[in-house]
């Protein structure tokens, strides 16, 4: 009997940390509603009718909400980019530079194999793809683990060496001459491009970015390599003590999370433009920083997360045209919403509602008597 | 020793009394004091006992208004006083030195004193203030260089400043938290001595909590005695032996458990460290060239004052630290503490401050007790795959063969008591029957005597095993209880190195202190 109790108010103690993590970001998201609401009030429009029209865009019908997991598979991918690192306790930020470089990779292997059979030609682009980007933030790792340089600054910063990089390359080695008012690389065939799912005009990209995702929660939660990714992130000293290969699992995990951002490139070359150009860097990298501080670095949590932002990107043509809000509105409501979200970061613990049963463990907890 | 100064120009005004009557205070379920009264005269030397957790800190806390108690007075000359904060008990003229240090360590002595105030003015008028800081230092008990940064300190002058600071504040009642636990019997008789001589002058009260019966014969006047949160006793040091101390501490007349050592056959050289050197945080080196030799069967205390490079010692045996030079062979291997080296050689490590060296708060009990062996059947499916049942499954045997407390094996470790966080890593570290080396340092630091007395049981039953301890401790009474053979550790080498049947105090002490 005294086991049964112990078990269910272990489970009790559970629960109350599951729910502080699904009810604080769902709070922090409802009060950057409100924030966006009064920015929409104070432009002249209504912030009630904004949210219906980011509803409708977004998940109104299955055409949009078509949309919406199109540009949700990307967000899932760049997501990892920071969800998995940040397992080890690094924050890394270099999920656009990824992402372009990926998408270079993937372009360069495409044109590079263009009369190939087309499952080679699209293996290639996805190898190349996980390649650059896996070496693109596996470069941030070593550069932590062997030089102690901060990962969050020099992931940044490589950001804008790969986007200088693509406008290079677009502009120069790789242009399509027929490209003038918009420098793009020569495009890959038609019948290269990765297809879509049967009956909708979703591309294969969001099987991509699913898969992705559960292998993500699969790896940390339930192998041997995640369960030493986690005892170095929660302590690195304790990792030591157990003899775990720091270094190693450091450009693992940066290479592992690098290679995700850099298959959303390739889904962007080669399931949505067919071609490599400016609108490779168009912020789903910086995005998925957001989708992984909201879903708090958990894969499956990513992929709900990604879902909803890819709903609130793909209204913001609708706002233009119907609200007459500028194009930097979305923008504006994920800025809001990553402010937001980061201060609720540092509310957990200082609810009393979620840590009831803990409170109720520690007095029957005996004092610490002699055994 | 020198006569005491006294100042002729200023009159001796007896400092204040102190008195506190009933004090109640609780921590959630924990009742830390229970109706604890205790009576400070002016002018004495009062030291206040108890065994780890008997309330003595949460009484000098509560004196000092960093806790505020649910019931109960201060009385301070007989007036009961409103004490909220330390800034309030400034004003009646209580101080207190903390065991940890206060100083910036960046700033000079002189810095240090004048920012300590409290009343410190907006614009530092500096050539006013050393010369009033001169004038007080020509008078203090004892000297500091006014000019040097703090970095620059030893330990020992470290705390001198730390009691010249209360001293300088002017305060009459001092409060002393354990402050000899990081001097050298000699610094430690030296300062204690000089605040008796200020004591007798009748310029100070001292009331200074100790665990040192030696420090309490030599230099105070009264006790007072707490046991388990309640007053156990009290009483005028000349009339009480030791015995009668420390029946009032435990309870009862309480030996020592003794430790029964089996020679161990064939003992070989499990561990060699040569010549090894290593360098602190702050890259002056800390380690600078120790050899070293641990056969097996046998314990090997290492003693020293923190702070000489047994603590970078230990995290290089651990794999926290790299070594800049030397080697270390396990078992005539060469050993570079990566897991599988860890596993092929059974090592295993207890280090100081388990939260901070060997566990991960937030992950779960079960979790951490299989640190060592998660990436192995049958935690692990061909080594990559965890089995969390056989995870779960270790957990519970283990949880209640060393008698774990905690609401489950899913619990956060880092919910868990000192004493269990202690257990959890004891049962993970030592619950291998095949461990052949142990690496423990300050293994039982804040544990309380029946916890300290299991945790010594097991190091020698592993030793009784054969396997071969390395246990680095600043506690001198554990190292002779249990090691073989003593080395005293100072500036980064072994200063001394003694069969324990042989070892001389005198030596030790003043190989410490590093003459």
């Amino acid at each position: 009997m005294e086991s049964v109790r112990r078990r269910s108010s272990g489970w009790s103690i559970h629960w109350g940390k599951t729910l502080e993590s699904i009810c604080l970001p769902v709070a922090a998201l409802l009060f950057s509603l409100l924030l966006f609401g009064i920015f929409c009030a104070a432009v002249g429009s209504n912030p009630f009718e904004v949210y219906g029209s980011i509803y409708k865009a977004a998940f109104g019908s299955w055409r949009s909400f078509q949309n919406t997991l199109i540009r949700a598979s990307p967000l899932m991918l760049t997501a990892l980019c920071t969800a998995l690192p940040a397992r080890l306790g690094l924050v890394i930020i270099g999920n656009e530079g990824a992402l372009v470089v990926g998408g270079i990779g993937a372009i360069a292997a495409g044109l590079a194999l263009n009369s190939a059979p087309s499952l080679v030609v699209q293996l290639s682009m996805a190898i190349a793809g996980l390649v650059c980007g896996g070496l693109w933030i596996g470069a941030v790792g070593a550069l932590r683990h062997y030089r102690g340089v901060n990962e969050t600054i020099s992931s940044l910063l490589m950001n804008y060496i790969a986007i200088a990089l693509l406008n290079h390359l677009v502009n120069g080695p790789m242009k399509d001459p027929a490209s003038l008012n918009k420098p793009s690389s020569y495009p890959i065939l038609d019948t290269n491009m990765l297809g879509v799912l049967p009956g909708t005009r979703i591309h294969y990209g969001l099987i991509y970015g699913l898969v992705a995702c559960v292998i993500a929660y699969i790896l940390i939660q339930r192998t041997t390599f995640g369960f030493a990714a986690r005892t170095a992130g929660g302590n690195l000293r304790a990792a030591r003590v157990a003899g775990l290969p720091v270094g190693k699992l450091t450009m693992a995990i940066c290479f592992l999370a690098g290679s995700c951002a850099g298959l959303a490139g390739m889904v962007e070359v080669a399931a949505v433009h067919g071609r490599a150009n400016e609108s490779l860097n168009a912020g789903y990298g910086y995005s998925g920083i957001l989708v992984a501080f909201i879903a708090r670095y958990n894969p499956l949590a990513a992929i709900v997360v990604a879902t909803l932002l890819g709903g609130i990107l793909a209204s913001g043509g609708i706002l233009q045209r119907v609200h007459n809000l500028p194009d930097a509105t979305v923008l504006l409501f994920q800025g809001v919403v990553f402010l937001v979200v980061m201060y609720s970061e540092s509310l957990y613990g200082r609810f009393e509602i979620f840590k009831e049963q803990s409170a109720k463990i520690k007095t029957e907890r005996p004092p610490a008597v002699p055994v | 020793m020198t006569t005491a100064v006294a100042n002729p120009k200023t009159e001796v005004i007896r400092p204040p009394e102190l008195e506190v009557v009933n004090m109640t205070k609780q921590f959630g379920s924990l009742i830390a004091l229970d109706q604890v009264s205790m009576h400070l005269k002016p002018g004495t030397f009062h030291a206040l006992l108890g065994e780890n957790g008997a309330g003595k800190s949460t009484l000098v806390k509560c004196i000092m208004g960093f806790y505020s108690p649910d019931h109960g007075d201060v009385l301070i000359d007989n007036h009961a006083r409103e004490i909220a904060s330390p800034r309030d008990a400034h004003h009646y003229g209580i101080g207190m030195v903390y065991q940890h240090f206060t100083s910036v360590p960046a700033m000079t002595v002189a810095e240090n004193l004048v920012l300590s105030r409290f009343d410190s003015p907006k614009l530092i008028n500096w050539k006013e203030e050393y010369e009033q800081l001169n004038a007080f230092m020509a008078d203090a008990p004892f000297k500091v260089p006014l000019d040097l940064p703090i970095a620059q300190l030893a330990a020992g002058q470290k705390q001198k400043l730390e009691i010249l600071k209360q001293i300088y504040l002017k305060v009459r009642i001092l409060i002393l938290d354990e402050p000899t636990s990081v001097l050298t019997p000699q610094e430690a008789d030296e300062v204690l001595g000089l605040l008796r001589e200020s004591v007798t002058a009748g310029r100070l009260s001292v009331l200074i909590i100790s665990h040192k019966f030696r420090e309490v014969t030599s230099f105070c006047d009264e006790i007072t005695v707490l046991r388990k949160g309640k007053f156990a006793g009290r009483g005028v040091v000349k009339d009480l032996s030791i015995a009668d101390m420390s029946e009032m501490m435990m309870g009862e007349r309480r030996e020592p458990q003794q430790v029964t050592k089996t020679l161990h056959p064939n003992p070989k050289a499990m561990l060699e460290v040569q010549e090894l050197r290593a360098h602190k945080d702050n890259g002056v080196e800390g380690v600078a060239g120790v050899n070293l030799r641990v056969h097996s069967g046998e314990i090997v205390g290492i003693a020293g004052i923190s702070g000489n490079g047994q603590r970078e010692l230990v995290e290089v045996l651990a794999g926290q630290r790299i070594a800049t030079g030397g080697q270390i062979l396990v078992n005539g291997e060469p050993y570079k503490a990566t897991r599988a080296e860890m596993y092929r050689h059974q090592v295993f490590t207890l280090p100081e401050e388990p939260l901070r060296n060997a566990c991960v708060a937030h992950m779960s009990v079960a979790e951490n007790l299989a640190l060592r062996t998660f990436d192995r059947p049958p935690q692990a499916k061909g080594g990559i795959f965890l089995i969390l049942k056989a995870i779960r499954e270790m957990a519970t045997g283990l949880i209640s063969t060393f008698k774990i407390k905690t609401p489950s094996p899913e619990t956060p470790v880092g919910n868990l008591s000192g004493g269990n966080v202690q257990r959890t890593v004891l049962a993970r570290e030592l619950s291998s029957e095949h461990i052949q080396l142990l690496i423990a340092a300050n293994p039982c630091f804040g544990l309380d005597f029946a916890a300290v007395e299991y945790i010594h049981g097991q190091i020698v039953a592993a030793r009784n095993r054969g396997v071969a301890v390395l246990l680095v401790s600043e506690d001198l009474d554990e190292l002779l209880k249990l090691a073989d053979r003593l080395l005293v550790m100072s500036e980064g080498r072994f200063a001394y190195e003694s069969a324990i049947a042989e070892v001389d105090f005198a030596t030790i002490g003043r190989s410490m202190a590093g003459h």
